[in-house]
């Protein structure tokens, strides 16, 4: 019935009961893509659908609208009165959600698959009928101006995006997801209508359905649902190029605090590099594998304490914290290692220590046992964070915008074909200091006349349009 | 509806000739277990001159036992890609972790070792000490972790268990001892306050027998019972604010004491909260604050009936401008539920998605294994997945209007400020 259909063994390194792990690809007419995979372990249905933009899209003076846009799709469409909105998922259960990245906006709704045809309505909805009322718009302003300020009462978060700042001189992955503030003060109404209309087409969207459901039904509503939404194409801009970094980037914030943090950013490679599989396994050696699943696997600590970084950093009494952060990305984005300093270590020791372990790395690679512990703990990773539809689907979403949904089956194969050379190679080429950004949080006392502080927006890592 | 509802969870649940209770359930969605060990050791069992022990035991239990360094159970647990996170709340120390099925058995002899014999050893006490330190001035520089426990403080009274910040301060920390972590550990960690859950895919008969293997040779005396010190009914509006000048956002946190969670009423105090501050995003309060006026990016409240009348908390992140509006709004939520109670429609949604969520929040191992802790903890019986239904579908409009009443009252709230405001809310 769709001779087009490819399908694949999606096998993750695990069986899975109630799976047969095949996932159907099909192409609608109009360019939206639906990825399907049956998997019967409960009554449920996960249903997301991706877009290909996010804040790397935005240009000065829009900064943040991608994700502001993501918020107003939640506000009511054609279809879906704005009283009507409130609910339409809850009350069977269900959940839904939304959260927009550098390279991506998504929406999501786990419910049970009886109400499968409400979760593709919504979703239809979303990408050809959304309303933006002008006063919905403005009350939205400022829920985002609080998401904004709520993540610049972290100091780390503070830190992070002022690191990524320093670190992109020319790329939009440079500037905060949330935006910058003045942006989200004069942003208008119809720049945001512009730019969802502009990138929400069904050919620039994947649409990925996991669960307890047949695939010939699924497309059939798909069809039925999706059919009639016309494409147009999106004038694709030449993506400018993060410039080779000619030598080390420090930055100071200097804030009011208790507590000192020492951030290292490292341009990295893009997932679809051949660095990137060594650099996620010399990730794990020196803080612990997290995985690869931005919805599942930072929620559990990582095994970390044999690394090498928390070893020498909290072991040794210098840090309370010390985590890695390498994230797939579409284009080369940044490998971070961020430190919380122990009351009354300077940051000068805390990052003579961390520079210590990476140069060493740098200079002699990892050793055997570490290869091996690391690919055991991605191995595992890999299963943990496969463990219902929804971190599923996203995989194959998430996947599929940044590069291909193809990559998911081959993770763990990508991951077990590492060797000691490439990890070297990897540490040798990408820990140099030239590639590198430092970045402090320097706490300073108290003083009798601190104004309210009014920054400049905080928070590099996703932003979550419902998440409280 | 489904067969999930139907046939329900069916856990194994066996006691051990020691007292350990040992609950396993089969799931075979991926080939992994979840391990969860939760002892009554939370931080209320703190000794009352050295509040932060129970929390110190969780920062150190892991570090090295008996017979093992801290170095060799790390690289144990690291190689098989395992990591171990111990959480304490008030009344609970767990441990938790998620491991291939193939290492199961090396894991619980892991765990086993760690729970009766750690080691306390200067060295790690020392170390963690300074992590310790510095995890409590991060909540100093935290409006959020301010305003909750200022709450509870103004709650419960600076000396209540609940009320003691669940850390200690600097101060306590810097005086706990060895000895202190010693003495918490032998008289809390006891067969009898161990209840061990599994979920994953493995027989739920062997699971048993496994946790046998490691546990059944433990004896140590009795967990001795402890009595909470009763809770003064509120008489009037209590105001806090805790200024921090050099945050960008203020942290509301309001509250009111309620009801345990034996008590009949809990059913319909737990729809109330849910059409109060939690249903879609953030109930009622949500509406107001977050929908209509576009105050807060988060605002909602929460309910944690406990085996003492436990909180119901609301909180709200907003910029210091709105602190007054927004109070003011929430206190016009509070008191029209009071008066008013629930509309029928806002009933039949929050009971439906309670009831029909159970399937999600029972998906994974993790989300049974936490489930099946807290039907262990307060006592509910393995078959209280399929009673749900039934115990949410009687509740009335009325038992939730009456549940409004009782508990929330702007003139009787507990409120706190924390964050760049100083304002007399």
């Amino acid at each position: 019935m769709y001779p087009d259909a490819a399908t694949y063994n999606a096998g993750v390194g695990a069986r899975s009961e109630g799976s047969d792990g095949r996932v159907y690809d099909e192409v609608l007419d109009n360019g939206l893509r639906v990825l399907v995979q049956e998997v019967r372990t409960a009554p449920l249905a996960s249903v997301w659908c991706w877009y290909r933009v996010g804040s790397k899209n935005e240009s000065p003076g829009l900064t943040g609208v991608s994700h502001w846009v993501e918020h107003m799709n939640f506000k009511g469409t054609t279809n879906i009165p704005r009283d009507k909105v409130k609910g339409i998922i809850e009350q069977f259960g269900g959940y839904w959600n939304g959260y927009t990245w550098i390279d991506q906006t998504t929406y999501t709704e786990t419910a049970s698959r009886d109400v499968l045809d409400r979760m593709l309505f919504i979703e239809a909805e979303r990408m050809a009928n959304c309303l933006y009322e002008p006063a919905d718009c403005e009350s939205e302003r400022t829920v985002i101006i609080s998401e904004l300020q709520g993540g610049e009462n972290d100091p780390d978060q503070l830190l992070d995006q002022e690191l990524t700042a320093t670190a992109f001189r020319a790329h939009p992955y440079g500037h905060p997801t949330i935006g910058w503030l003045s942006d989200l003060q004069t942003m208008t109404r119809d720049d945001l209508y512009g730019y969802y209309r502009r990138y929400y087409v069904p050919n620039n969207a994947t649409l990925v359905i996991v669960g307890d459901v047949d695939r010939d039904d699924v497309l059939r509503r798909v069809g039925r649902h999706f059919g009639a939404i016309q494409p147009r194409d999106i004038a694709k801009v030449p993506p400018t190029r993060e410039p080779e970094q000619l030598g080390e980037r420090r930055v100071t914030v200097s804030r009011q605090g208790t507590t000192a943090y020492l951030k290292i950013g490292y341009h990295a490679p893009s997932v679809l590099d051949p660095d990137f599989f060594p650099l996620l396994v010399l990730d794990g050696v020196l803080t612990g594998a997290k995985g690869v699943n931005l919805w599942a696997s930072f929620r559990t600590p990582a095994p970390q304490r044999s690394a090498r970084l928390y070893r020498a950093l909290v072991d040794g009494g210098f840090a309370s914290a010390v985590n890695g952060g390498l994230v797939p990305t579409h284009e080369p984005f940044l490998y971070t290692i961020s430190v919380t300093a122990t009351e009354g270590t300077s940051l000068s020791v805390v990052e003579q220590t961390t520079l210590a372990q990476l140069d060493a790395v740098r200079r002699h690679g990892i050793t055997e046992q570490e290869l091996q512990k690391a690919k055991n703990q991605l191995r595992a990773r890999l299963v943990f964070e496969g463990d219902c539809i929804s971190n599923i689907a996203h995989q194959l979403g998430y996947f599929e915008t940044i590069a291909s949904w193809r990559l998911v089956p081959e993770l763990a194969a990508r991951v077990d074909g590492v060797t000691l050379q490439q990890v070297g190679e990897a540490a040798a080429t990408r820990l140099k200091s030239t590639n590198r950004t430092i970045g402090w949080f320097d706490p300073q006392p108290p003083t009798d006349e601190e104004a309210p502080a009014v920054g400049e927006g905080a928070g590099a890592g996703p932003a979550s349009g419902r998440t409280r | 509806m489904t067969t999930l509802q139907q046939r329900g969870l069916a856990p194994v649940r066996s006691v051990l000739d020691n007292g350990v209770r040992v609950i396993a359930k089969h799931s075979g969605a991926t080939p992994a277990v979840t391990v969860h060990a939760s002892f009554g050791a939370g931080t209320v069992f703190d000794p009352p001159h050295e509040p932060g022990v129970a929390h110190f035991v969780s920062r150190t239990i892991d570090r090295g036992t008996a017979s093992h360094t801290a170095e060799e159970i790390a690289e144990r647990l690291d190689y098989r890609g395992v990591a171990l996170a111990i959480t304490v709340n008030r009344h609970a120390l767990s441990l938790v972790c998620t491991c291939l099925v193939e290492d199961l058995d090396q894991i619980l002899d892991t765990f086993a070792d760690i729970v009766m014999h750690p080691a306390f050893s200067d060295r790690e006490v020392e170390t963690r000490r300074g992590e310790i330190v510095t995890m409590i001035r991060q909540d100093e520089d935290n409006p959020a972790a301010m305003a909750a426990e200022g709450l509870l403080s103004l709650l419960y009274g600076a000396v209540h268990p609940y009320g003691r910040r669940p850390r200690g301060t600097v101060e306590t920390v810097e005086r706990i001892s060895r000895s202190s972590l010693q003495a918490f550990h032998a008289a809390r960690f006891t067969p009898d306050s161990l209840s061990l859950v599994m979920v994953g895919d493995l027989d739920a008969q062997r699971a048993i027998e496994s946790a046998s293997r490691v546990f059944a040779g433990w004896k140590t005396a009795a967990a001795p019972a402890t009595k909470f010190p009763p809770i003064e009914p509120a008489r009037e509006r209590r105001v806090r604010v805790i200024p921090m000048m050099n945050k960008a956002q203020a942290d509301i946190a309001c509250g009111f004491t309620t009801i345990t969670r034996s008590d009949p009423a809990f059913y319909a105090y737990w729809l109330m909260n849910n059409i109060f501050g939690e249903y879609s995003i953030g109930g009622r309060l949500g509406d107001s604050i977050r929908e209509r006026q576009g105050m807060a990016y988060y605002v909602f409240s929460a309910l944690d009936a406990n085996v003492i009348p436990g909180p119901l908390l609301v909180r709200a992140g907003v910029n210091p401008a709105n602190v007054d509006r927004a109070l003011a709004s929430i206190d016009e939520e509070i008191a029209r539920m009071a008066a008013e109670g629930p509309t029928d429609r806002e009933l039949a949604e929050s009971r439906q998605f309670l009831i029909g969520s159970l399937p999600r929040r029972l998906e994974t191992n993790v989300g049974i294994a936490n489930f099946l802790q807290m039907v262990e903890y307060f006592d509910l019986g393995m078959d209280y997945d399929v009673r749900v239904p039934e115990l949410l579908g009687r509740v009335t409009r009325d038992e939730v209007h009456a549940a409004a009443r009782a508990v929330l009252d702007p003139s009787r709230a507990a409120v706190v400020v924390a964050g760049p405001y100083t304002g007399t809310p």
